[in-house]
């Protein structure tokens, strides 16, 4: 295979992803609407309970809102790896994934390509949700919205491995509401999302301790950083190593010689 | 595939003088369940072999170790003579596949299906467009081109996934059950125009089914039953071998009137 039929698999992965995304317009609306709720909601509420202190990257002291929003950007990333590990689940039982996977690509490279197409709907949604939030006064540096894409590849590459890692383990659709109850919510309320990391010490040791070592925290702080034009370098290297970790285990979930893919039980087996 | 390699143009259809498809030796199971054991059988170039068996046989993961979605078996593939596991590029290649379920993107039309799959096979866009507008043609669905597939019909739709397993001008197509859930009239119709396909083009066709009656005379026949091939030959050879007068009583000794 020659390295243009590479770019031009690259390519038709993309392209097809945006389009059943465009086509999907709920998905998108309910994907806005969601941070946009939390943001408009919720943070208003909070305003007047946790003031943020002065910390790092912000200069000055800032509103709760100004706070959360790099969380809600991850927030949105998370459910939409997830939901992309749940569309493959789904493309599985369907059978779409066959199509994928009878493709003479090697494998590990049809499975970036597919992660690369979920976290680029993730950038669209990402880039939606920060421009209604600056309509709405929550304007970080212009600089700011270019230096965080690269740190939004980083961090959608990284919760999509961990969706694709855990569809290779789901068998059926229904595990799924296990999924969000077990790793989104976890994974983002335990989380310097909603509140910096030294709030949590003072209220609850256990939860800091938990949320220090969730790399979801690492993933929200690269964003926050980068929004605000500051590299975390702690931040980009826990992220880049958990996503080369997750990434190798999905890659490894769907060899066909060792892989999970042949596990099968039961009626489902043979049709 | 880009703009075939000379040395591939020459030999499209695999190293020469290899079969199509070969199986050798397999076994495969899951877990301490055996699926297939000990099964064999060539598919020679431009050839039509219908897969005949009951439901459970093993035709299904027959197909799926034959694309390589499993690796984890006993026994050699090779299509086109490369090496299903050690030349896999190569091998899925040459295979254009028709899964049992549907597998197009409802909410895309049969066009942008169909570029899918050429980006797929690492095909330019303009080989692609060119390719596709071909096989909408030839399988009568090019005024579909711009629907959404979710408005077409059932034997529309198997139609057009047989135009996009042949976008990329495999030397075998494989078929897993494409008439499942198809009316009589689609049913024939496909039956009809893979046979066609097989004639005109050269292309060899596996088409595995439990129905008889989708078997013409010159087909050659596999029986597989309980994941062994019990027989293998031209309709005649079959019913000589086993000393019955039709393809439906063959069927039923071969499987055990159990199946009837």
């Amino acid at each position: 295979m020659m390295p243009a039929g590479y770019l031009q698999c690259l390519r038709g992965i993309l392209w097809r992803e945006l389009l059943r995304f465009v086509h999907q317009r709920s998905r998108f609306v309910a994907a806005l609407v969601r941070p946009l709720v939390w943001l408009l909601v919720f943070a208003a509420g909070f305003r007047m309970a946790l003031g943020v202190a002065m910390t790092e990257p912000y200069q000055t002291y800032i509103l709760y809102e100004v706070y959360i929003v790099p969380g809600l950007v991850g927030m949105i990333q998370l459910f939409n790896g997830m939901q992309s590990s749940l569309s493959m689940v789904y493309d599985r039982e369907m059978g779409s994934m066959r199509v994928l996977l009878v493709s003479p690509f090697p494998r590990w490279y049809l499975l970036i390509c597919k992660l690369l197409a979920g976290t680029g709907v993730s950038i669209v949604q990402v880039y939606a949700f920060l421009a209604i939030a600056y309509a709405y006064g929550i304007q970080a540096p212009l600089l700011g919205y270019l230096y965080v894409l690269p740190a939004l590849i980083v961090t959608g590459l990284m919760v999509g491995s961990l969706g694709l890692l855990l569809s290779s383990f789901i068998r059926q659709l229904e595990n799924f509401a296990g999924v969000m109850n077990f790793v989104i919510f976890p994974m983002f309320f335990i989380s310097s999302a909603l509140y910096p990391l030294w709030r949590l010490r003072e209220s609850s040791q256990i939860v800091y301790q938990l949320a220090a070592l969730n790399p979801f925290t690492y993933a929200v702080e690269l964003i926050r950083f980068a929004l605000y034009e500051q590299l975390h370098g702690q931040a980009a290297l826990i992220t880049l190593s958990v996503t080369a970790v997750l990434l190798a285990l999905a890659i490894l979930g769907y060899n066909p010689a060792r892989g999970m893919m042949t596990r099968k039980t039961g009626a489902g087996a043979e049709a | 595939m880009t703009a075939p390699l000379p040395q591939q143009a020459a030999s499209a259809a695999g190293q020469v003088g290899k079969p199509a498809l070969s199986v050798q030796g397999l076994d495969f199971s899951y877990g301490a369940k055996p699926v297939l054991q000990g099964v064999g059988f060539t598919v020679e170039p431009g050839a039509f072999v219908v897969l005949l068996g009951p439901n459970g046989a093993g035709k299904t993961t027959l197909f799926s170790l034959i694309t390589r979605l499993y690796d984890r078996r006993v026994g050699e593939i090779r299509i086109g003579g490369y090496d299903v596991r050690t030349q896999s590029v190569q091998a899925l290649d040459r295979i254009g596949v028709v899964f049992q379920q549907p597998t197009l993107d409802l909410d895309l039309t049969v066009a942008q299906n169909l570029s899918y799959h050429a980006a797929l096979h690492g095909m330019r866009r303009g080989d692609a467009r060119r390719e596709s507008q071909a096989q909408m043609e030839r399988m009568g669905v090019e005024e579909h081109a711009r629907t959404r597939v979710r408005q077409l019909s059932g034997g529309q739709r198997r139609r057009v996934e047989i135009a996009r397993g042949l976008l990329h001008r495999p030397a075998l197509l494989l078929l897993d059950e494409p008439t499942v859930g198809l009316d009589v009239a689609s049913r024939r119709a496909i039956v009809r125009y893979v046979h066609a396909l097989c004639r005109q083009e050269g292309v060899a066709v596996l088409w595995a089914t439990h129905l008889i009656d989708e078997v013409q005379e010159d087909d050659r026949v596999i029986v597989l039953h309980q994941g062994r091939v019990r027989a293998d030959g031209t309709v005649d050879e079959v019913l000589a071998q086993t000393g019955t007068g039709s393809l439906d009583d063959a069927f039923d000794a071969l499987t055990g009137a159990d199946q009837a």
